[in-house]
């Protein structure tokens, strides 16, 4: 007995080594040289020293930069609002769709991760661009409309301004809820799906409508996963970096932009690395708020 | 819904047992669904009367929740129409049907406490709180579970859930509640206690009810009626005695209680009289009634082991009172193969000269039996003219 426990811990080790490793050496020891790299002070073009000074995230919670951390928080919050708004009813139509389409419509919603950030983002683009196609149909729509009025006999509508869909805030969101989407479609599908059919069935029974079965008795029993299709959206939403950087206006700097300068272009690594581990910071209070409510949920019973 | 509430709001919130009315409260009218192209219910014709405690019989997959499903609103008919007080329920949805369900599953909201979970359909029907408040109370008592008002669905045994079940649909004054296999979760104790209870209950709140089961027992013990039902058609509806005395196919016959069932010839079919002849027998089958069926069809004869005598039987012996015994009484020779002695009753199995076994029992009417059948012990098996019944199909 002791003697196959010996031999299974050996085992158990050299699956576990592995990876082990692999975290130790490229996460944690980057994440531990980062950390260090915080309490430093730059001393030359190449040179960094470790001074154990809090400089850098006095600097970092100066009000310019805690007004992106704080406009980083609202672009994500905001797009996880909109992800769930969106998300919630794609996720119940495929909860509710028969076996061979929910299989085709979960295909559909993973179908953008077989496809590079970089392109799907450019595409974007090539949307939203003054010469971009939601561009393109609104000019046929006002053209044809247009044409209606001089038909009716009104004066027609005049020369059609393209709308400035890019670079501001409102397409960065646009470009995050179109990124995120999947992330939080799919906890709230597999909440849904696994959702008993007859509490809805006895809902509906007892006299309450769609509506109100949905708001009574379906969001609440999929609360869990309405927390872990939030959480999954705003963490990786609050560090984006891509989408704002291609979709954004000059104004429309979220924090990992920030960050990014202080790597490249300004070449402060302690500082960067002060921000990096605020929006670190900021990420574990939100699983911590997840996870306290997460718990709430289940002691009363769900 | 709105008439329905009301009215139920002025009734004593007991009313006295109202079985025996004979106004139709639900009627379906050929219904059929078809599950792609496979009828789940095939052409049902079926009456429920007001008062009655009704029961859905029949082998797992014959339809019998599809059937109350329809009913209730969450299937659709493929064919026919539905009658509730003789208006055509097609284009009411679930919410506004007069109709409630105690689920298999017993579905109790998990995230609300008991009393949020019976007031919820009250709520729904914008009830006041005072009222709500009143009627829950009452129907918590109703179903016993006072005092546990404040629990939550998982503080709760399942025989406990499910009286919050029957409570939550009650306490909505139904015009007939739907119950879909009430005990097939429960333990055999509670089970028991469970089926006076709910026959007490329904006798208590004059609700008509509708119970799927495929329990033939517990359809005899509970029910004022049945449809039996195979492969989605009615194969019979009847008051429980009738189902067991006077089954109309083999089927039935077989599916509720035990039978033995012998093929045979009808060889002659008058008013008060008829004989079939059965491979198993080496006498006819003499039978005190009219079959009507033609000469030479093939016939079954049913007869049930309680139905049956078991006498001693020693060689050479004619049959004790055969002398005596009315006209049409029929006898046969057996040996006893098998017995199974079950405390109240033994079960024994008697081999016919044919070789066919058949069921038999004797209650265990005193502490020692005097007659002491053993095994291979040379018997008489006789029954009376009227008992068997004789199927055509
Ligand atoms: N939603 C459904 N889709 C396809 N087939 C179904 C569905 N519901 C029931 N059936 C089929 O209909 C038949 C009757 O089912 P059901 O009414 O549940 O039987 P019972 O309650 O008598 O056991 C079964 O063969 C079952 O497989
Ligand atoms: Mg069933």
């Amino acid at each position: 007995m002791e003697q196959s426990w010996r031999r299974a811990k050996a085992a158990f080790a050299a699956i576990a080594l592995p990876p082990l490793t692999w975290l130790l050496l490229f996460f944690l020891i980057p994440l531990a040289v980062i950390w260090a790299y915080s309490f430093g002070e730059n001393t030359g073009p190449v040179t960094i020293d470790l001074t154990g000074t809090f400089a850098n995230y006095l600097r970092a919670i100066e009000p310019i930069y805690l007004e992106i951390f704080w406009k980083s928080i609202l672009i994500a919050g905001l797009t996880t609002m909109l992800c769930l708004v969106i998300g919630f009813p794609v996720a119940l139509a495929i909860a509710f769709a028969s076996p061979r389409t929910k299989t085709w419509l979960l295909m559909l919603i993973m179908l953008p991760f077989w496809t590079n950030l970089l392109i799907r983002t450019f595409a974007l683009v090539a949307v939203l661009r003054e010469n971009g196609y939601v561009n393109f149909a609104l000019e046929w729509l006002w053209n044809n409309a247009s044409w209606a009025m001089t038909l009716a006999g009104f004066q027609p509508l005049g020369e059609f301004e393209p709308l400035k869909l890019l670079y501001n805030n409102a397409a960065v969101v646009v470009g995050l809820v179109y990124v995120h989407l999947p992330f939080m479609v799919l906890p709230l599908y597999s909440a849904l799906d696994r959702m008993d059919r007859s509490l809805m069935e006895a809902s509906l029974d007892l006299g309450a409508g769609h509506l109100r079965t949905i708001l009574l008795v379906v969001v609440p029993l999929a609360a869990p996963g309405i927390a872990s299709g939030v959480l999954i959206t705003f963490i990786p939403a609050l560090g984006a970096y891509l989408t704002p950087d291609l979709l954004g206006g000059t104004d429309s700097q979220m924090i990992a932009n920030v960050i990014e300068r202080q790597f490249k272009r300004a070449n402060d690594w302690p500082f960067g690395a002060a921000l990096s581990f605020l929006l670190m910071y900021l990420t574990f209070i939100a699983i911590a708020i997840q996870t306290t409510l997460q718990r709430r949920a289940d002691r009363r019973g769900a | 819904m709105t008439d329905v509430a009301q009215n139920s709001l002025d009734a004593p919130a007991l009313r006295p047992d109202a079985r025996g009315k004979d106004n139709v409260i639900i009627r379906f009218e050929s219904i059929t669904k078809r599950f792609g192209n496979l009828p789940a219910v095939d052409n049902v014709t079926l009456d429920v009367r007001e008062g009655e405690f009704f029961a859905l019989l029949g082998p797992s997959g014959c339809g019998k929740t599809t059937l109350l499903r329809m009913l209730a609103g969450f299937e659709t008919p493929t064919e026919g129409r539905i009658l509730i007080d003789g208006k055509d329920i097609a284009n009411l949805p679930p919410n506004r049907r007069p109709v409630n369900m105690v689920f298999q599953s017993y579905a109790v909201f998990p995230h609300m406490k008991v009393t949020d979970n019976i007031a919820y359909g009250l709520k729904m029907d914008g009830v006041s709180g005072n009222e709500i408040r009143r009627r829950v109370d009452e129907a918590l008592e109703l179903v016993k579970l006072g005092g546990l008002g404040e629990r939550m669905p998982d503080q709760l045994s399942g025989g406990q859930r499910q009286r919050v079940a029957l409570a939550r649909a009650l306490v909505k004054r139904p015009r007939v509640l739907l119950l879909d296999e009430p005990l097939s979760a429960l333990d055999a104790k509670l089970r028991d206690q469970m089926r006076s209870e709910l026959t007490s209950l329904q006798k208590k709140v004059g609700i008509t009810f509708i119970m799927v089961t495929h329990d033939q027992d517990e359809a005899l013990a509970i029910a004022t009626r049945c449809a039996v039902m195979n492969r989605g058609m009615l194969a019979q509806v009847a008051t429980p005695s009738d189902l067991y005395e006077f089954p109309n196919s083999q089927f039935v016959a077989d599916f509720v209680g035990r039978v033995n069932m012998f093929e045979g010839v009808l060889e002659k079919d008058e008013q008060d009289e008829a004989v079939v002849r059965c491979a198993d027998f080496s006498a006819p089958v003499y039978l005190d009634h009219g079959v009507t069926g033609a000469r030479g069809t093939t016939v079954w004869v049913a007869l049930r082991p309680e139905k049956i005598e078991m006498h001693k039987r020693a060689e050479g012996q004619t049959p004790f009172k055969m002398e005596d015994a009315p006209q049409g009484a029929n006898v046969t020779p057996g040996i006893i193969r098998e017995i199974v002695y079950l405390g109240s009753e033994t079960n024994y199995e008697v081999e016919l000269e044919g070789g066919r076994r058949v069921k038999t029992f004797r209650s265990n009417l005193t502490r020692y039996d005097q007659e002491d059948f053993t095994h291979n012990e040379p018997v008489w098996l006789a029954w009376h003219a009227c008992s068997p019944a004789v199927l055509l199909s």
